[in-house]
């Protein structure tokens, strides 16, 4: 009698196993959401919520082994500023996990390690042959000491393939006046920030308790960067600065509200070592597709900077805060994406009384390692409507963006803390 | 000190049921509201148009503020309370002050070229919109936080 149910059981046992197995089978893409998780999107793509964390998820990393880390701007109440996620067959995940009781931005995995900053550290965690982290309350410190000084706190990093880290340390300040954002307040000279921000430092990824005098300014020039990422294809680094704020606020008979809307551009850098992007001395006009003169340094509007400055590899509509960059490489999506750039545009606020504009995900197609054609609108509409876009107060702000395994794109929102999954349904 | 305090908390103790049995009084015979008819429509135009031109861009048009990078400015303490503490917010500007449970990153510049009287107009202003209900802002006590401000 008792062999006998246990013979049941086991059999039971053995069908559901292998149910679940085809169910996984079948999963092989994932399903969107009947809504596409209220975005728009290519024809062909699909979108589902991964999850609702409730939380300011600002970056995100999906490990080989399929791993998801996000990293909070601060932590919850239970002091986890690291969320793991773990997925079900259908895609849905479950926060399975938390850790690092600190606030930030970056995060970035390798098959090894989970690297993950504060606003003035990086740390990193040691991965199991699953991707999940075996040291959660003992990290090792890589870098220490950066400066915060509140405003472009965030320590975004990438790492290339020499091991090599590169961490972003924004500007304290609009555009290094004498009193910051003050109107008619003119560019302290020789601008004293760009000895310890305003660029983007490198440092070793297996060094220990490395600061400034451990490394070296890659490159200078930048207000703050907190999308940034290391394109395999033509071994170099890109980042997305955002562009200085208040043009017409604090230079009203040079700027009008409408041109202070559009100007500058937020740009697209292809960055080699030393390069200097010209922050806070000039700004990057798209209409006239000049470098011209801060207001701050004996701008008007009309001067073009005769410096040697690099040159933007792409322009972007102003003040929209791109806060994620990432270069493509699966091969999930069809091929005019491959190796081309996705960037999450958090959404302007420096745009009033114009509507504001962004809380969408650009593709940026390249060839050859290099931007190659206009920029198109891949993801819109996190902002929930059009009405609340405009009034800068959108539903989600996208902040992060990962590729999974599978080559899906997977989105953070850090307003409302959506984790978004974008998939290529193939024919 | 310590003393003192307790003094203080005592009266203020010993004060509030007092104030919450006249409540019923009140209540039989309304008082008129004062403090409507107390704002200055002068105050509140003047004051709006300052708003657009030195104000909006940063704590935008309904005065939410940005997400964790302008200061809103409806309905918090700094807004609705004590008028001194608020000038001097325009007066010497602000960064980094933790506003109901919440810091924002940018730096407020000071406003401290506007007059008295545009501190004031402005000020009624943000008081008595976005949802916001409070006392006007008169000249007269920004002239005197300026005053006490420039020790």
């Amino acid at each position: 009698m008792k062999s006998t149910t246990s013979r049941y059981l086991l059999l039971a046992t053995a069908v559901a196993g292998s149910l679940s197995l085809a169910a996984l089978k079948n999963e092989d893409k994932i399903v969107a959401d009947a809504d596409n998780a209220g975005l728009t999107l290519p024809a062909g793509f699909g979108a589902l919520k991964v999850a609702d964390t409730g939380t300011r998820a600002r970056h995100i990393t999906v490990t080989p082994q399929g791993t998801i880390f996000v990293k909070l701007n601060r932590p919850t109440k239970e002091g986890q500023g690291i969320l793991q996620l773990r997925e079900g067959g259908t895609g849905k995940a479950t926060v399975v996990a938390g850790f690092g009781n600190y606030g930030g931005t970056g995060i970035y995995s390798t098959k090894d390690y989970l690297y993950a900053s504060s606003d003035e550290e990086v740390f990193r965690y040691k991965l199991n042959a699953k991707g999940e982290v075996t040291n959660p309350t003992q990290p090792e410190k890589v870098i220490t000491g950066l400066l915060n000084r509140q405003q472009h706190e965030s320590k975004s990093i990438t790492l290339d393939q020499a091991g090599n880290i590169y961490v972003n340390v924004g500007a304290y300040a609009n555009s290094c006046q004498v009193k910051d954002r003050q109107k008619g307040s003119m560019g302290r000279p020789n601008c004293p920030i760009l000895d310890s921000a305003g660029g983007i430092w490198q440092f070793r990824a297996d060094k220990l308790n490395q600061t400034y005098g451990d490394g070296t300014r890659y490159a200078t020039g930048l207000r703050n960067v907190v999308g940034l990422d290391w394109n395999a294809k033509s071994n170099q680094l890109f980042v997305m600065q955002h562009g200085r704020d208040q043009l017409h606020d604090n230079f009203p008979e040079l700027y009008d509200t409408k041109e202070s809307a559009e100007l500058p551009a937020e740009c697209l850098y292809a960055l080699n070592k030393g390069d200097n992007a010209g922050w806070p001395y000039t700004y990057f006009d798209p209409a006239k597709n000049k470098i011209m003169v801060s207001p701050e340094y004996g701008g008007d509007g009309k001067k073009v900077s005769t410096g040697s400055y690099l040159a933007p590899a792409m322009a972007y509509p102003a003040h929209t805060a791109p806060n994620a960059l990432l270069f493509y490489t699966g091969t999930m999506f069809p091929e005019k994406y491959r190796n081309g750039a996705f960037i999450a545009f958090h959404g302007s606020w420096n745009r009033a009384p114009e509507p504001q504009k962004g809380y969408y995900v650009v593709f940026q197609p390249f060839e050859n390692g290099k931007p190659s054609g206009p920029y198109e609108v891949f993801a819109d509409n996190f902002a929930g409507t059009p009405e609340k876009a405009n009034a800068g107060r959108p539903d989600h702000k996208p902040c992060g963006l990962a590729q999974g395994t599978d080559g899906s794109l997977y989105v953070t929102d850090d307003k409302a803390g959506s984790i978004y999954r974008i998939v290529y349904a193939k024919k | 000190m310590k003393q003192m305090m307790f003094v203080l908390g005592a009266l203020v103790w010993a004060a509030t049921p007092a104030a919450a049995q006249k409540k019923p009084i009140s209540k039989a015979k309304p008082v008129a509201k004062p403090a409507a008819a107390a704002i200055p429509a002068a105050s509140l135009a003047l004051g709006k148009t300052l708003y657009v031109q030195n104000c909006l861009s940063c704590h935008q048009a309904d005065g939410g503020g940005v997400d964790r990078m302008n200061a809103p400015l409806t309905k918090t303490t700094w807004v609705l309370g004590d008028k001194t503490p608020l000038v001097k917010v325009l007066l010497n500007g602000m960064q980094g002050v933790e506003i109901d449970g919440e810091r924002y990153a940018n730096v407020m510049p000071a406003f401290d070229y506007l007059t008295d009287q545009q501190i004031a107009d402005v000020l009624t202003y943000v008081r008595n919109s976005f949802g916001n209900k409070a006392t006007a802002v008169k000249a007269a006590e920004v002239k005197a936080v300026r005053a006490a401000n420039k020790k």
